[in-house]
């Protein structure tokens, strides 16, 4: 059996009194496209943020590609990573976000490049040449030497995908990446996604594109209250639904 | 498609003619007028008193002013040497100052207690007391610490300094300046950075960036827009405050003008020749301003100012069709 890409055990965590996970079992084979649907403050996010290590788990294990997110475990003890370990790890897991955070005081092209260059090494010019490249793939090959607040909200997030492509990551994180668009900007994201999933990318997106879901997902999970409420296949899950929340939830959505 | 003419709305229906322009008769300001008027008669009045009225004191002609005494010492050596002097320390200060100010606001930013506690502190000391009284201190402290050893604490020394000698009055004047300036653009430079949004840190966390690179890369480039505004603010103060630096003695512009008025009694005179300078410098630090503003803009507003050289070429090429539209044909 391959080892699975992300395994998480009884994940906890809660911010002061606020228990936002409450016990998350799952696991995401590689090349998986995991979509986690749910209401607002169910934990989806921050589980999300928990897999690169934004966030510091309180209990239970989490592992990408079979290593420990955040410590070394030595004789039954766990260390803490160093930040230089925790970055470097990082570096493997992109991260596309709800409201892009590109940099804007850089240009297009330099926002895609700064990563490999400064954290990777890699020489400008050959940077620059697979920048160039990615950028055309999303469809902006021609907006390199814009600066992000002169592109749509569209435009920016697939900026944002590109400048996680450009890492060469192994899996990719997507917490409600159409959420701040206009709903006509939707569409190209999306197509942008799909294109990623069918050329094998391991994805976990966080989303409230049931469309999306049920047409890329290889699994769909449901969140609530900080639970899994139903997980399975997305054709089955969300066309008929066991879990009566489930059933209340995609009944306001769709 | 067009939707039939219900409530007033049309939609493609065929474009009639675009209406006349509306001329109006414009709304009057008398008050304007008024105000005009009376400053016109001040603006007047001072310059009649600055350039034209005559001196009063006996037995002496020319201008009130003594505008020729202006001239004559406004490029003498001595003056000219003092001004270099006041830009030195205000380079000097100001550079050792942002620096400081950066270094105090991470500490302060830090997650450690007793490191930002000591940049808390240090921000506390040296903007809690008058820069004058800093000034005098670091002349005198050599009467304290006539020489000062480094090494290993508690332990052997390896070198020894002579206090006396290394801190003179300018560097005493510049240590003083520095150590005050970086108290308060510690606070500048930590507003500027809580300024950005936390997201861009994520974003480059989640690219593998390390606290250091972050900050330097994504963090500070974006808070210099707001840092660059007042730190000209401090560069412009600072300019005018190391004129405090003449109390021990620096030969910088008012200690230099004073001087010479102790001597020709021509006080007035010479402290128009500082201001002059004062003035000119401060102009050309705001220009300077101007266009480092401007570089850090870049990203943050879709289209860049112009910068005026740039304004004029537009002025101009707007005004030649109207130009020759004014030509007979």
């Amino acid at each position: 059996m391959t080892t699975p890409m992300v395994k998480a055990e009884e994940v906890y965590k809660s911010f002061g009194a606020l228990d936002v996970l409450q016990g998350i079992n799952l696991e995401v084979a590689p090349g998986e496209v995991m979509c986690m649907i749910g209401p607002s403050g169910s934990g989806k996010s921050t589980f999300l943020r928990l897999i690169n290590h934004l966030e510091k788990l309180d209990a239970g294990r989490l592992w990408v590609d079979g290593e420990l997110v955040g410590y070394r475990e030595k004789n039954n003890r766990l260390y803490e990573l160093k930040d230089r370990e925790v970055c470097a790890k990082r570096a493997e897991i992109a991260m596309v976000f709800q409201r892009f955070n590109l940099f804007p005081h850089l240009s297009v092209l330099e926002n895609v490049t700064i990563g490999p260059t400064k954290v990777k090494h890699q020489p400008a010019s050959e940077a620059k040449e697979r920048a160039a490249d990615l950028l055309a793939r999303v469809g902006l090959g021609d907006k390199v030497k814009a600066y992000p607040n002169q592109l749509s909200g569209g435009q920016q997030q697939r900026v944002a995908i590109a400048r996680a492509l450009a890492m060469d990551p192994k899996l990719m994180l997507f917490d409600e990446p159409t959420s701040a668009l206009d709903p006509e900007l939707v569409g190209e994201v999306l197509d942008v996604m799909r294109n990623l999933a069918e050329s094998g990318m391991t994805m976990v997106v966080v989303t409230h594109e049931m469309g999306f879901a049920r047409e890329v997902g290889d699994t769909v999970v449901f969140m609530d209250g900080g639970r899994i409420v139903e997980a399975g296949n997305p054709r089955e899950v969300l066309v008929n639904p066991q879990n009566e929340r489930l059933r209340n939830f995609l009944s306001k959505v769709l | 498609m067009s939707i039939p003419n219900e409530g007033g709305i049309s939609t493609d229906s065929p474009q009639p003619e675009k209406p006349e322009i509306i001329k109006a008769v414009p709304v009057r300001h008398p008050g304007r007028w008024v105000a005009g008027v009376v400053l016109l008669v001040l603006v007047a009045m001072a310059i009649h008193t600055l350039v034209f009225s005559q001196s009063q004191v006996p037995g002496q002609g020319g201008s009130r002013f003594g505008w020729s005494v202006v001239r004559q010492y406004l490029f003498s050596p001595l003056i000219v040497r003092g001004a270099l002097i006041t830009l030195e320390l205000t380079v000097v200060s100001m550079i050792a100052g942002v620096l400081l100010g950066v270094l105090i606001a991470v500490m302060r930013l830090s997650k450690s207690r007793l490191i930002s506690g000591v940049a808390w502190f240090y921000a506390w000391i040296f903007r809690g007391t008058p820069v004058l009284v800093q000034i005098y201190f670091w002349f005198f402290i050599a009467a304290l610490y006539p020489h000062i050893t480094l090494g290993i604490p508690f332990g052997p020394g390896f070198v020894t300094i002579n206090l006396n000698s290394v801190l003179g009055a300018f560097w005493a004047a510049s240590l003083a300046l520095s150590l005050n300036e970086g108290a308060y653009m510690s606070e500048i430079v930590r507003a500027g950075i809580i300024s950005v949004d936390e997201g861009q840190v994520e974003a480059a966390h989640s690219l593998g960036m390390r606290r250091g690179m972050a900050l330097r890369r994504i963090v500070l480039p974006q808070a210099m827009r707001l840092i660059i505004p007042p730190t000209g603010n401090e560069t412009i103060s600072m300019l005018k405050t190391s004129s405090l630096a003449s109390v021990i003695a620096v030969n910088e512009l008012t200690h230099v003008a004073n001087n010479i008025s102790a001597q020709n009694y021509k006080t007035i005179q010479l402290l128009i020749v500082a201001s002059i300078w004062y003035l000119a410098m401060t102009t050309v630090l705001s220009v300077g301003q101007y266009y480092l503003e401007r570089h850090f803009a870049r990203g943050a507003t879709r289209a860049l100012p112009p910068t005026p050289f740039q304004r004029l070429k537009r002025n101009l090429r707007y005004l030649r069709p109207h130009l020759h539209q004014g030509a007979p044909a």
